[in-house]
């Protein structure tokens, strides 16, 4: 087995422990996918929820407040997140002092996904039953409890759903930052596996990812299965 | 005096949307007094602006003009806090149900009770006891996709009894039932209406719904009020023609006049039409049997329905009279002078 390794995959034995190596990589992306991930969640949420109950016919409606926050999330979207990176360096080194490796990634991939998400949440929290939202209103429920209660009670299944779907892509925003500087699995496949025609070590990054997104996808379809009535 | 006030009073209301520009005028100075333990139907055609007039009463619908007073409280001057607290008094059941569909039968019913600042063991006794009133006290922990249409509206029912609320809102709550179903859940509020003495406003466009357990009916047509007064009187003198249409879909004689007339029977017929509308214990035989001994006038009985409304009957019945023409003449005299409503029916000038 040790030998059949060594014959087929040199470059990922060769690179597997160390500072660059792949366990050091593995850790890197997960850290920057989660670590985003819950800073984008947050955000996500509270502007989805925002464009929901500030739409016209959200349950407190603001015309002004939706029509900009609308703009503003789909300017955000709009950027390439190539671009992004490079545009926000002086903020990203405000927030976390450092533009390069994992942690220097994090600003432009909370920012990058976090509007993404935002459209995600309210596209869910739309679909819960306006005919429920104004039963709770008629039973004399506050508008914050309405959100809490009825809108990410209700629309918990389409949340986990676009939760998934938005950590997924975010995992392919993590290879994109890797290779501009963030490290992990995207760093090691460009700048080890490709730039010095180490074939096995970009194969072997790509098929650390696949997995990363089955075992997300999987923990996601199975969630949303146990909530769904 | 305070009582003679109504639970429910809404004076002059107009509801007007503004839509890409076009004004749409949904309710038209509408007022309507219901008083405690009524139950009070509103009828109309999809489109009638029921639904917005109803919404009008816990102000899910804010009018654009006029005064909804509910339980003596001038509903437009509350605060927000107070206003959900106004709302918890008004219970409301809807045509879909609108139950939460993560929450189990049990988890709906606990749902307003939340903060009700009852303790949990006060609440299930409550649900409880909600659930047994409504016959699903087994259904508890099913989720609704289970259940059925008319099980759902019974969860809803609970739903919306749960804060001892003293009037019951119900838009179309049984639109989307099939007829038994409907009934059962008719009568299950009749009798809340009774045991509870619960408010109750129901609204439809069902004259069957109305008649099963209303005692005041108001129509609505194009956002206005056209006809209001006691079932008894909406049922047996209609005014309006749209009044007249729905009791005649509801007592079948619209069809038999239309049967009678495209089958040809019109041609046939000797005599003339008459449609005689009764309330109370006047019954069908003597009156026909009076007719030939006073005048000898035969009357040739096409249709006849007899109802219950209220415990009072209510009946209608369809002939053609047939002798001397001077002799139907004063058969009809004689019928105007009974407390009878006759209306005499010329088909072949009617048309359709």
């Amino acid at each position: 087995m040790t030998g059949l390794v060594n014959k087929f995959l040199p470059n990922v034995v060769a690179n597997w422990e160390g500072d660059n190596g792949f366990v050091t990589a593995i850790w890197q992306t997960l850290y920057m996918t989660f670590v985003s991930a819950l800073f984008a969640g947050i955000i996500g949420i509270i502007l989805g929820i925002l464009l929901v109950v500030t739409a016209k016919d959200g349950i407190t409606p603001h015309k002004n407040f939706y029509y900009w926050l609308d703009k503003l999330v789909n300017l955000f979207r709009s950027i390439p997140f190539i671009i992004l990176l490079a545009v926000i360096g002086p903020f990203t080194k405000l927030i976390v002092g450092q533009t390069i490796g994992p942690t220097g990634a994090l600003v432009p991939l909370v920012i990058g996904t976090a509007p993404f998400f935002a459209r995600q949440v309210q596209l869910a929290l739309v679909e819960v039953d306006p005919g429920v939202i104004e039963a709770a209103e008629a039973i004399g429920l506050s508008p914050m409890k309405i959100i809490f209660r009825v809108y990410l009670r209700e629309g918990l299944p389409e949340l986990i759903r676009s939760g998934t779907l938005t950590i997924i892509s975010l995992i392919g925003l993590t290879a994109m930052a890797g290779a501009v500087g963030g490290g992990g699995l995207g760093n090691m496949a460009i700048s080890v596996g490709y730039q010095r025609f180490e074939n096995d070590v970009t194969i072997v990054s790509m098929l650390f990812i696949l997995v990363l997104v089955f075992v997300i996808q999987g923990l996601g379809d199975l969630a949303v299965r146990k909530l769904e009535h | 005096m305070a009582e003679q006030n109504g639970i429910i009073q809404l004076k002059k209301i107009d509801v007007t949307f503004q839509n890409e520009g076009k004004t749409i005028e949904a309710v038209k100075d509408v007022s309507i007094d219901v008083k405690k333990g009524d139950v009070f139907g509103v009828i109309g055609y999809s489109g009638a602006g029921k639904s917005t007039l109803v919404r009008v009463i816990n102000l899910l619908q804010k009018p654009t003009a006029g005064t909804v007073i509910v339980n003596g409280q001038n509903m437009l001057e509350l605060s927000q806090k107070d206003l959900r607290t106004a709302r918890r008094n008004i219970g409301m059941i809807f045509q879909h149900f609108n139950l939460m569909n993560s929450l189990t039968v049990y988890g709906n019913v606990d749902f307003p009770l939340r903060d009700s600042g009852l303790s949990k063991a006060e609440r299930k006794q409550k649900i409880d006891k909600l659930l047994d009133i409504v016959g699903l006290s087994d259904r508890a922990n099913n989720y609704p996709s289970q259940l059925s249409g008319g099980q759902k509206q019974r969860v809803a029912i609970a739903r919306a009894l749960a804060n001892d609320p003293e009037i019951l809102i119900s838009d179309e709550a049984t639109s989307a039932l099939d007829p038994k179903t409907t009934t059962e859940i008719l009568d299950l509020l009749g009798r809340l209406n009774k045991e509870l003495g619960i408010t109750i406003v129901i609204i439809t466009h069902e004259m069957d719904a109305i008649k099963q357990i209303c005692n005041r009916v108001s129509v609505m047509e194009n956002g206005r009020l056209i006809e209001e007064g006691d079932l008894l009187s909406i049922f047996g003198n209609p005014k309006e023609q749209l009044t007249k249409d729905f009791v005649n879909t509801s007592t079948h004689i619209g069809s038999v006049l239309d049967e009678i007339r495209d089958s040809g029977i019109v041609d046939k017929l000797s005599g003339r039409l008459i449609e005689l509308n009764y309330i109370g214990d006047s019954t069908n035989e003597p009156i026909v049997v009076e007719l030939y001994k006073r005048f000898q006038v035969e009357a040739n009985i096409l249709f006849s329905n007899i109802e219950r409304l209220q415990n009072t009957t209510v009946g209608i019945m369809l002939f053609a009279l047939t002798g001397d023409d001077d002799k139907v003449e004063e058969a009809i005299k004689y019928l105007n002078s009974l407390k009878v409503n006759v209306k005499e029916i010329d088909l072949k000038k009617e048309g359709k």
